[in-house]
C-alpha cells in the first residue's frame, strides 16, 4: 500500500464516497431523531400512573405489554435481519414495496426507538419523585407535567447516551446495503468492484466514518453544554441584595 | 367562620401500618393551623392526603362543602386550589425562579405570560426574591429555594397554603428568613396549614395547634392551651422533649 495510491482512489472517487457518507449521515440524523422521539412517547406512556377506572387500566396493560414486546424484539435481533425482515416482509406480506431510502430511515428508527425508550425509562426513573410532586401540586397532569417539567429535565440527561445511539448508527447503516441502500459502505463497496484495491477503499471509508462520529460527538458535547445554561445569573434591579 | 377544608374520619394505610387512624378535623378561611408531633405521627401524610398526593383509604376530604374523594370531582382543578410547600422545596430544576412561579399559571390556569409574569413578580415581591428571577435553583440557597417554592405556590393564588415542615431540610441560619416570610403571610390572612417542628413559630402564629400522636389527634386546642397547659399525657411528654432539646 502507499499513500499515492490511496489518494489517487479519493481523487478518482471522490464523488461516490461523498454521495455515500451524505446518505449514512441522513439516514442516521433523521432515524436518531425519529427514534429518540419514539423513545420519548413510550417512556411517557409508560410511566403513566395506574388508573381508578378498570376500562383505563387494561387499556393500559395492553399498550404496554405492546411496547414491551417492541422493545424486546428490537433489541434482542440483529438491525442487518431485521433489515431484511422489513424491507422484504413488507413486500410480501402487505404488498408494499418501500422506497429503499424509507425502508432505511423506517428500520433504523425503530431500532432506535427500542434502545431510547429504555434510555428515556431509565431517564425519568432517575428524576427525582418531587418534581413530580410539585408538579402534580400545581395541578397538572400526567402530560403537562411530563412536557413542561420531566421531559426538558429528561432529555438534558439523556443526551450523552443519545450521542452514543447517533455514532452507533452512522456505524451500523452500513449493513443497510444488504437492502440496497447506497450509504458509504454500499459505495464502498462499489467502487472496489471497479478497482479491486480493498484495503486501500476501505481505508478511505474507515477514515470518513471517524470523521462522521468524531465531528458528531464535538457538536453534541457543545449543544449539552448551551443546553446548561450559563452559570452565572445577574440580580434584577440595582439595589443591593437584602 | 367559612370553613374551607373539613376532614371526616380519614383513614390512610401503607400495607399493614395504619398510619391515618379516623382522623377528624377542620380549618376555616383565613385560619393558620400547626400540626405538631413527632415523627411518623402522620402529620405528612395527613398533609399529603389533603391534597391527594397520596390516596387516602376512607372518610371524606370536604372542601367548600364538596367532598373531593367522590369519584366526580376534578381532582386537578381541586388542587390548584391548594398551594403545597415541600419540605425538599422541589423547585422544578429545568426552570429559572420566574419561570417556576408562570409554569402552572399558563399551562394549568391558563392565564397569559404577561398576566403570570405581574402576578409571579408580585408574590416574588412578597418573598423577597424579586431580583432572582433569572437564577436557577441550583444557583439559590436552601432559604432561598424555599421563599421561591412559596411564590410559587401563592402565584396559583389559591384558597390554602399547605407546608410540609418548610423548615426541616435548612441550616439553622435559614430557617429564620423562611419563618418570617410565613409570619408575613399569616398576617396577610392567607389560610395556612402548617405540619412544623418549630415549636417557636407554632406557639406564636398560629390560632390553632394540633397535636397528632400515632396516626390520631391526640388534642387540639388554641396555642396557649396546648403549649402552657396540655390535657394529654402525652402531649405534654412530647412538648417536654421538644422544648428541652432547644
Amino acid at each position: 500500500m502507499s499513500f499515492q495510491l490511496v489518494k489517487e482512489i479519493f481523487l478518482d472517487n471522490w464523488p461516490m464516497y461523498l454521495r455515500g457518507a451524505g446518505m449514512t449521515i441522513v439516514i442516521s440524523v433523521i432515524s436518531t431523531i425519529l427514534g429518540a422521539i419514539i423513545g420519548l412517547l413510550i417512556g411517557v406512556v409508560r410511566t403513566i400512573p395506574e388508573s381508578a377506572t378498570r376500562g383505563k387500566r387494561v387499556i393500559l396493560k395492553v399498550v404496554n405489554t405492546i411496547f414491551s414486546a417492541y422493545v424486546e424484539y428490537f433489541r434482542g435481533t440483529p438491525m442487518i435481519v431485521q433489515a431484511m425482515v422489513i424491507y422484504y416482509g413488507s413486500a410480501l406480506l402487505f404488498d408494499i414495496h418501500l422506497n429503499r431510502f424509507v425502508a432505511a430511515i423506517i428500520i433504523v428508527s425503530i431500532n432506535t426507538g427500542a434502545y431510547m425508550a429504555e434510555i428515556v425509562r431509565g431517564g425519568i426513573t432517575s428524576i427525582d419523585e418531587g418534581q413530580f410532586e410539585a408538579a402534580s401540586a400545581i395541578g397538572m397532569t400526567h402530560f403537562q407535567s411530563m412536557f413542561n417539567i420531566i421531559l426538558p429535565q429528561v432529555i438534558r440527561n439523556i443526551l450523552p447516551a443519545t450521542a452514543n445511539e447517533f455514532v452507533i448508527n452512522i456505524k451500523d447503516t452500513s449493513v443497510l446495503n444488504v437492502i440496497g441502500v447506497t450509504e458509504l459502505f454500499f459505495q464502498t463497496k462499489s467502487i472496489t468492484g471497479n478497482n479491486f484495491k480493498f484495503f486501500e477503499s476501505y481505508f478511505i471509508a474507515s477514515g470518513i466514518y471517524l470523521l462522521m462520529t468524531f465531528t458528531i460527538t464535538r457538536i453534541l458535547r457543545h449543544f449539552e453544554k448551551r443546553l446548561d445554561g450559563p452559570q452565572n445569573y445577574d440580580l434584577v434591579g440595582n439595589q443591593m441584595q437584602v | 367562620m367559612e370553613r374551607v377544608l373539613d376532614i371526616q374520619s380519614l383513614r390512610k394505610s401503607f400495607g399493614n401500618n395504619e398510619v391515618l387512624k379516623n382522623i377528624n378535623f377542620s380549618v376555616d378561611k383565613g385560619e393558620v393551623v400547626c400540626i405538631i408531633g413527632s415523627s411518623g405521627s402522620g402529620k405528612s401524610t395527613l398533609l399529603r392526603c389533603i391534597n391527594l398526593l397520596e390516596k387516602p383509604d376512607g372518610g371524606k376530604i370536604i372542601y367548600n362543602g364538596r367532598n373531593i374523594l367522590e369519584s366526580n370531582i376534578n381532582v386537578y382543578e381541586y388542587r390548584t386550589r391548594l398551594g403545597m410547600v415541600f419540605q425538599q422545596f422541589n423547585l422544578f430544576n429545568n426552570l429559572n425562579v420566574l419561570n417556576n412561579c408562570t409554569v402552572g399559571q399558563i399551562k394549568v390556569l391558563g392565564r397569559s405570560r404577561e398576566e403570570a409574569e405581574e402576578i409571579a413578580m408580585k408574590y416574588l415581591k412578597v418573598v423577597g426574591m424579586d431580583k432572582y428571577i433569572n437564577a436557577k435553583p441550583r444557583q439559590l440557597s436552601g432559604g432561598q429555594k424555599q421563599r421561591v417554592a412559596i411564590a410559587r405556590a401563592l402565584a396559583m393564588e389559591p384558597d390554602v397554603m399547605l407546608f410540609d415542615e418548610p423548615t426541616s431540610a435548612l441550616d439553622p441560619e435559614m430557617v429564620g428568613e423562611v419563618l418570617k416570610v410565613m409570619k408575613e403571610l399569616a398576617e396577610m390572612g392567607l389560610t395556612m396549614l402548617v405540619v412544623t417542628h418549630e415549636m417557636g413559630f407554632a406557639k406564636e402564629v398560629s390560632d390553632r395547634v394540633v397535636f397528632m400522636d400515632k396516626g390520631v389527634i391526640a388534642e387540639e386546642g388554641e396555642p396557649e392551651q396546648i403549649f402552657n397547659n396540655p390535657i394529654q399525657e402525652r402531649t405534654r411528654e412530647f412538648l417536654r422533649s421538644t422544648l428541652q432539646a432547644v
